[in-house]
């Protein structure tokens, strides 16, 4: 009997100890969020909510701060990777889980998985070094010669092709989110009742026709949950934008400007701002930035947990 | 599972061995410190040499005159410093001490294959309106007046600044201040300002790769870092109308008048200073300390004064320009001034 | 008509494989220059070093290793125990609490959450109040990084082990923790085991968060209560800054950074294909 207590107590301590842990995560959270908060005060007391995102002033001189450039640049730079991303990360899930030989498969998802395990910092480095120079010296001139002389579109390729750019940026984010979206597709579409599939062969589709109507239409909800995942992974992206994109704070006129985000903000000017209402402002664009991409990130797994898919 | 604890708590205890078995032959004493890429060639010499004699790592990191005086006023490192001057009120109401090193330059670096040998000749004026993008090509005609006979090539400039809080952003943004009352009016000088052209890179050492990478940029960099990395600078005409080449020489020249004053807790510029051979955009760099704390504070100006008496020569090496005595005496009263 | 629909298959089909070929040319482009640059810099001296004042050359990454080494070290230490019991409590005590759930999707989107946040975070909290930059606080704001992913993966582990084996283990009278530790654990050790090596593949790569917390340090140093270098913030550095010989440097780092990680990952992801083929 004595033992039969002393268990007892045993259990009710681990259990309390496991309790807490996991109330950790909650606590980090919502520490997260209000320490933020806390942070970004004084500057959300000068400029106010919508004083704060529409004003383009980031004039440490002056002490007059709005974060509509970064806000803007993080999601132009978010934007266009997502466009060149998701079709492809689409076709690769299709190649993969209709086309590639079997044996292909598991070593062409792996591959492609690692896209994402490459650290942000490496990409970061490779961008600077090798690809900003090639992007400077033949792509991007070329870009201009060809695409930039189509009327309205063409001013898209304006400007001196530097290399450092939101084209550059935009490219390096778009092959780094591509694995999130290519492996919840991927997941999806083997989620798809074969009965279906079996259906449209049935009455003579050919295999694009089941994919482009019988499969993605089926897994709309958990592609769009993979282009939310992808959408929250190239917000909060630090490193490999940081190093090609030149912290500049103008709204950009072309694809080969530079311009500023939020993160590369806050890596830069971080540990740097010597004046109080500049450290809050900063904080109040990190306040901003947690509270976008933690909305994208619920609803895009809440849309991933819908189609039943990990 | 067991076997990999035994394996991982086994790795642990090699590692904690070998750190007590480091620790007795390093006196265990890390100074850090924090600011200026102004200086950070000399400082890092130095601390490499005072760690050889005596033992003590002077730990500095290079983040920007603004992330100095940042992290001095957070109390987060031991010593800050930065190339911006804090104003006396400043000094005061920060509880800080402030005291100058050395005194370097900032010249304008560029990347113009088309100039081959021939020397870059700039102004005030052109510089002003370059970094304010009203300027956009190098072969403008006011570059052409200044530099006749040099082929310069229609294409466009680079202008290179600083993205991060600079004390060279400071003294190079007083300059412009100084001689374009435009620049004065809209823009103003300090650490960071806003700047309207050109493309941002995180401290000197970021400005003179990029400089050195890009043809047809254009940036402002502390001396040292351009003769370092081989990147032309550009010559200049000074407050008399002269045009010089930086060097320790004009540096010199530049500094022999300026007011440095331990009352003022030797807050003073050094730009577009009156000298025939004077360079116009030259500075001192400073040391902040946090009042309060003056056993830290004992150990700091210790690495300081071995840094007068010893260093003058790593200083000229490269290209920096050694406090004069005068003003070492001075800032040596300072110290004993403040209990230290 | 069959015919142009033959053909828009054929097409179509096709580019897909362009894609992937895409995809999989990035890759070994990335991969190619870091090892093409990386082994160039990887001489002895590069990893037993200290490091050189900027403009003099011979300077190693000692101090950088060493310091990466000990800041993740301590941040698995400190995160791989709270992670595993957060996760066992969402699989087990927890597991028809419908607060779980929440925790358990929260812990999902925290995963994903950018790490610059997690720094700033830290710095407020544990760099500020203190006075100085640490490498502790470096290790806290990784562990803050990897506690959601392990409590994640722990969870899915330990839903994986068939509520029988349970049912056993109490119909012979034993009580939940040992349950938990004798039997769930038992089971689910591999994949536990996965779950953190993910974790830690993941969180050597990170940079951001270290930026303001374990900032930086030019000597070599085994202290965690002074600033410590890492491999990525010196990467950071060299590579921002101009000297050929700190950029050689970044390049080699990142060679050994890359191999470490993507090893790991290789090492993780077989082992949880091993794990489920039994």
């Amino acid at each position: 009997m004595a033992t039969f207590k002393r268990e007892y107590l045993f259990n009710s301590l681990f259990l309390a100890i496991t309790a807490l842990s996991s109330f950790l995560v909650i606590a980090l959270l919502l520490g997260i969020f209000l320490v933020l908060l806390k942070e970004s005060l004084p500057a959300f007391q000068r400029f106010g909510f919508l004083g704060f995102i529409l004003s383009s002033s980031w004039d440490p001189v002056k002490e007059n701060f709005g974060g509509a450039i970064p806000l803007f640049g993080t999601l132009v730079t978010s934007f266009f990777a997502l466009i060149l991303a998701i079709p492809i990360a689409l076709g690769i899930a299709i190649f993969i889980t209709e086309v590639a030989p079997k044996s292909l498969r598991e070593p062409i998802g792996m591959a492609i998985e690692l896209l994402a395990a490459i650290p942000s910092i490496i990409y970061g480095m490779w961008g600077l070094f090798t690809l900003a120079p090639i992007q400077s010296k033949y792509i991007e001139p070329f870009l201009q010669k060809t695409l930039g002389s189509l009327p309205y579109f063409g001013k898209l390729f304006s400007g001196t092709p530097l290399g450092i750019d939101i084209f550059t940026a935009s490219l390096i984010l778009s092959i780094m989110i591509i694995p999130f979206t290519a492996s919840v597709a991927r997941d999806a579409f083997q989620l798809v009742p074969p009965v279906l599939k079996e259906s449209a062969y049935g009455v003579g589709a050919t295999k694009w026709e089941v994919i482009k109507d019988v499969v993605i239409p089926y897994c709309k909800l958990g592609i769009l949950g993979g282009i939310g995942l992808s959408l929250g992974r190239a917000l909060g992206e630090t490193m490999a934008v940081a190093f090609v994109l030149g912290n500049l704070n103008q709204f950009p006129s072309s694809l080969f400007s530079a311009t500023a985000t939020v993160t590369v903000k806050l890596a830069n000017e971080f540990t740097e701002a010597d004046k109080d209402i500049h450290l809050a402002s900063l904080f109040y664009l990190a306040l901003l930035l947690f509270i976008m991409s933690f909305t994208i990130l619920a609803i895009a797994k809440y849309f991933i947990q819908r189609t039943g898919t990990k | 599972m067991k076997k990999y604890l035994f394996i991982i708590l086994s790795i642990l205890l090699l590692i904690s061995c070998k750190a007590k078995e480091e620790a007795p032959k390093v006196s265990g004493k890390t100074l850090n410190g924090a600011g200026a890429t102004f200086p950070y060639p000399l400082y890092s010499a130095w601390a490499s040499a005072y760690y050889k004699e005596k033992g003590i790592k002077i730990n500095y990191q290079s983040i920007g005159s603004g992330g100095g005086i940042r992290q001095i006023t957070e109390r987060t490192v031991d010593f800050g410093a930065t190339d911006m001057a804090l104003k006396p009120e400043e000094v005061e109401e920060k509880r800080l001490l402030q005291f100058p090193t050395v005194i370097g330059g900032v010249v304008i670096s560029f990347n113009l294959p088309e100039l081959g040998d021939k020397r870059l000749v700039l102004d005030g004026e052109t510089l002003c309106k370059i970094f304010l993008g009203e300027i956009k090509n190098w072969d403008d005609p006011k570059l052409k007046a200044l530099n006749p006979g040099v082929n310069l090539p229609s294409k466009p400039i680079t202008p290179v600044y600083r993205s991060d809080g600079s004390g060279t952003t400071a003294i190079f943004t007083h300059y412009l201040s100084d001689v374009c009352p435009k620049w004065a009016k809209e823009i103003g000088f300090g650490t960071s300002v806003n700047f309207k052209a050109g493309i941002g890179a995180k401290g000197n050492e970021g400005v003179a790769n990029y400089v050195k990478r890009t043809p047809y940029s254009l940036g402002y960099l502390e001396y040292a870092y351009a003769v370092q990395n081989k990147i032309r600078a550009a010559d200049l005409k000074n407050a008399k109308g002269k045009i010089v080449s930086p060097s320790v020489e004009s540096f010199k020249e530049a500094a022999k008048t300026s007011q440095l004053d331990p009352a003022k807790h030797f807050y003073a510029w050094m730009t577009n200073a009156p000298g025939e051979g004077a360079w116009p955009i030259t500075g001192a760099t400073y040391i902040l300390l946090a009042k309060e704390k003056a056993e830290v504070n004992k150990e700091v100006l210790k690495f300081f004064d071995w840094a007068f008496q010893a260093g003058d020569k790593t200083a000229l090496e490269l290209h920096y320009v050694p406090l004069p005595e005068e003003v070492k005496s001075k800032v040596r009263e300072y110290w004993k001034n403040q209990g230290l | 008509m069959i015919k142009r629909r033959k053909i828009i298959n054929q097409i179509a089909l096709f580019i897909c494989f362009l894609t992937a070929v895409w995809g999989l040319f990035w890759l070994f482009f990335i991969l190619f220059d870091v090892v093409r640059h990386g082994l160039t810099a990887l001489t002895p001296s590069l990893i037993l070093n200290d490091p050189a004042p900027p403009g003099v050359s011979g300077g190693g990454l000692k101090h950088a290793i060493l310091g990466h080494t000990l800041i993740t070290i301590t941040a698995t230490l400190i995160g791989v125990p709270i992670g595993i019991l957060g996760g066992t409590f969402l699989a087990e005590y927890g597991r028809n609490w419908a607060f779980s759930r929440i925790i358990s999707f929260l812990a999902d989107i925290m995963v994903s959450v950018p790490a610059i946040i997690v720094g700033a975070f830290v710095y407020a909290l544990f760099v500020k109040p203190i006075g100085h930059f640490s490498g502790f606080a470096g290790a806290l704001a990784l562990a803050f990084i990897m506690i959601p992913v392990i409590v994640r993966t722990t969870e899915n582990m330990l839903s994986l082990i068939p509520w029988t084996l349970r049912e056993a283990a109490f119909a012979l009278g034993a009580p939940y923790y040992k349950v938990i530790f004798q039997i769930v654990y038992r089971g689910a050790g591999m994949g536990i085991f996965t779950g953190i090596i993910l974790a830690i593949a993941r969180v050597t790569g990170e940079a951001a968060p270290l930026l303001f917390t374990s900032f930086n340090n030019a000597f070599t140093s085994y202290n965690l209560r002074e600033p410590l270098a890492s491999l990525t913030v010196t990467i950071f550095q060299y590579a921002m800054g101009p000297y050929e010989d700190w950029h050689r440097q970044a390049w080699g780092a990142s060679f050994l950074i890359t191999l470490f990680i993507l090893g790991l990952t290789l090492v993780g992801r077989y082992l949880i294909k091993r794990r489920f083929k039994h």
